[in-house]
């Protein structure tokens, strides 16, 4: 028996048993090949724990608990992302205008940090476990520290970028959970939920707005609004669109935006009005280069 | 507008009518305190709804869609009036902003024409008497309010919904809204875009049932709407 297949044959009942091992999906697959070749006699105890910790209690409760660990994850991510640019900025190496920028990016970071303690007492007042904080590595370097993001606690438009890039990604992200049947069948973490994604929302309005203030906007001459025009983010680094591919699209549920009943309806109008979701397994590999 | 009180009078009142509870009755022992939403609300469902008490926006899913639909109608109609005769002292990058927002709750608006198909309540009747569209100050309020509102409305409505499509459908235009409401208060006051008036000390945004949404609605409207059989729960 092999531990490497053992789990890619889960695999093909459960597409997730990666994500639900371990949010870092990467490094859960770099264990399945080191563990081929691990004792046979050290594996199962290796499994078995990985395995009890993933699926106890498999049931509506604890797969509730796992889409709110997942939340959890992305709030550490937004939380510590803020309070290491407020730190750098009181330092006086991130230079953050005093003023209107500084208290903006003090507002969100204190919102994020908020959603922290909201959900991890929302996970353990319901009996549930929440994840451990991850180490983070805001270069998206994998714990190099050298990744495309080098240098954003140093360079405020780079720092602006990332925090775009986190906002967005954040309201797709908590928009792909809304329908989770787990989330639909509990109305009340339901609407925290949805409470804390317009939330995120409002953190992304404002942050594209500081950019455009900001100007440094790439390409030359493109504009970003408070919502997202097409897939475009603004942004140099080809890092960040995995955030934004997919928001161009026009179609709802099956019914066409652009010149929607004789309206006026541009393609941009149309992918702007409506905001997109990405799924758990597309968040988690968006944000695996910044966890460690 | 304030956290949603679970024992507040809405939901007492909803709960009155579908237990069967006359509204006299209900009157006589929730007081003054009551009578205040029963203008909107008190569409029982022994009264067979009839035309006084305004449009249905109907049950279940169709309802809740119908009632983002309304909202939809009263904001299009609003930035519709706002575009067409615009204030003194907005730039033009301001209102080529406003422009969008008019575009994107057009597109709003006619996305859930369609999908309600048959089931569509009718073209309602905007009354912006009360606002004065040649002001800045006036036109800004309103659309923030108009904002807030749609963003606790749909935070309000996401577990009423049954149709998982619909509530992504509903998410994917509430953080719209929401990208709204932080630019129309960052214009009125740069900063503002998830206060304190907005966003709770826990970080939770606004949140507001039908009934309480309906009274704000209503007062924009010549042809008012009863949400009356919309599911509560």
């Amino acid at each position: 028996m092999n531990i490497k297949n053992i789990i890619s044959e889960i695999e093909k009942v459960d597409p997730e048993v990666y994500g639900r091992l371990d949010t870092r999906r990467h490094a859960m697959k770099e264990f399945a090949g080191l563990a081929g070749k691990l004792a046979l006699l050290s594996v199962p105890v290796a499994l078995g724990g990985m395995f009890k910790k993933a699926y106890a209690g498999n049931n509506r409760v604890q797969t509730l608990f796992d889409v709110l660990n997942f939340a959890l994850t992305l709030e550490y991510l937004e939380a510590k992302f803020y309070q290491l640019g407020n730190a750098a900025a009181t330092a006086g190496t991130l230079a953050i205008p005093a003023g209107a920028p500084r208290m903006a990016i003090q507002t969100i970071g204190a919102h994020e940090t908020a959603h922290v303690n909201f959900l991890k007492s929302a996970i353990t007042s319901s009996g549930g476990t929440p994840v451990a904080e991850p180490v983070f590595d805001f270069s998206a370097g994998n714990g190099t520290g050298t990744g495309p993001f080098a240098g954003v606690f140093t360079n405020y438009p780079l720092f602006l970028a990332v925090a775009q890039t986190f906002e967005d990604t954040g309201v797709r992200a908590y928009k792909g959970q809304a329908a989770d049947p787990d989330l639909m069948a509990n109305n009340d973490v339901l609407q925290y939920a949805l409470r804390i994604h317009s939330v995120e929302a409002r953190h992304a309005a404002h942050i594209r707005l500081m950019r455009k203030a900001n100007g440094g906007l790439v390409p030359a001459g493109v504009d970003v609004k408070p919502w997202i025009t097409g897939k475009q983010s603004g942004i140099a680094s080809t890092a960040v669109q995995a955030s934004y591919d997919g928001e161009e699209v026009t179609n709802q549920a099956g019914v066409e935006i652009v010149n929607i009943n004789s309206q006026a309806i541009s393609a941009n109008a149309a992918s702007e009005a409506f905001d997109e979701p990405l799924t758990k397994a597309q968040v988690l590999a968006i944000v695996d280069p910044f966890i460690v | 507008m304030p956290e949603i009180n679970p024992s507040g009078s809405e939901t007492l009142l909803t709960r009155a009518n579908s237990a069967g509870i006359s509204r006299r009755r209900f009157l006589g022992y929730t007081g003054a305190a009551a009578a205040v939403v029963i203008g909107v609300s008190s569409c029982d469902k022994d009264d067979d709804n009839p035309p006084s008490n305004g449009i249905d926006l109907g049950s279940g899913d169709i309802g809740v869609l119908n009632y983002a639909y309304a909202l939809e109608q009263l904001e299009a109609a609003f930035y519709i009036k706002v575009l067409q005769s615009p204030y003194t002292g907005g730039t033009v990058a301001e209102m080529a902003l406003m422009a969008d927002i008019r575009d994107h709750e057009i597109a709003h608006r006619e996305f859930f024409k369609n999908v309600l198909a048959g089931n569509a309540i009718q073209a309602l009747t905007p009354d912006f008497s009360t606002i004065d569209f040649t002001s800045r100050t006036s036109v800004l309020a309103t659309a923030k309010a108009f904002e807030d509102t749609g963003v606790s409305a749909y935070n309000g409505a996401g577990k009423l919904l049954t149709n998982a499509a619909y509530l992504t459908v509903a998410g994917k235009i509430v953080s719209v809204e929401a990208r709204h409401a932080a630019w129309i208060r960052d214009i009125i006051s740069n900063g503002t875009f998830a206060d304190s008036t907005a966003v709770d000390a826990q970080g939770l945004d606004l949140v507001a049932t039908p009934p309480q949404v309906l009274v704000i609605a209503n007062t924009y409207l010549t042809t008012k709407i009863s949400g009356s059989n919309l599911p509560t729960s």
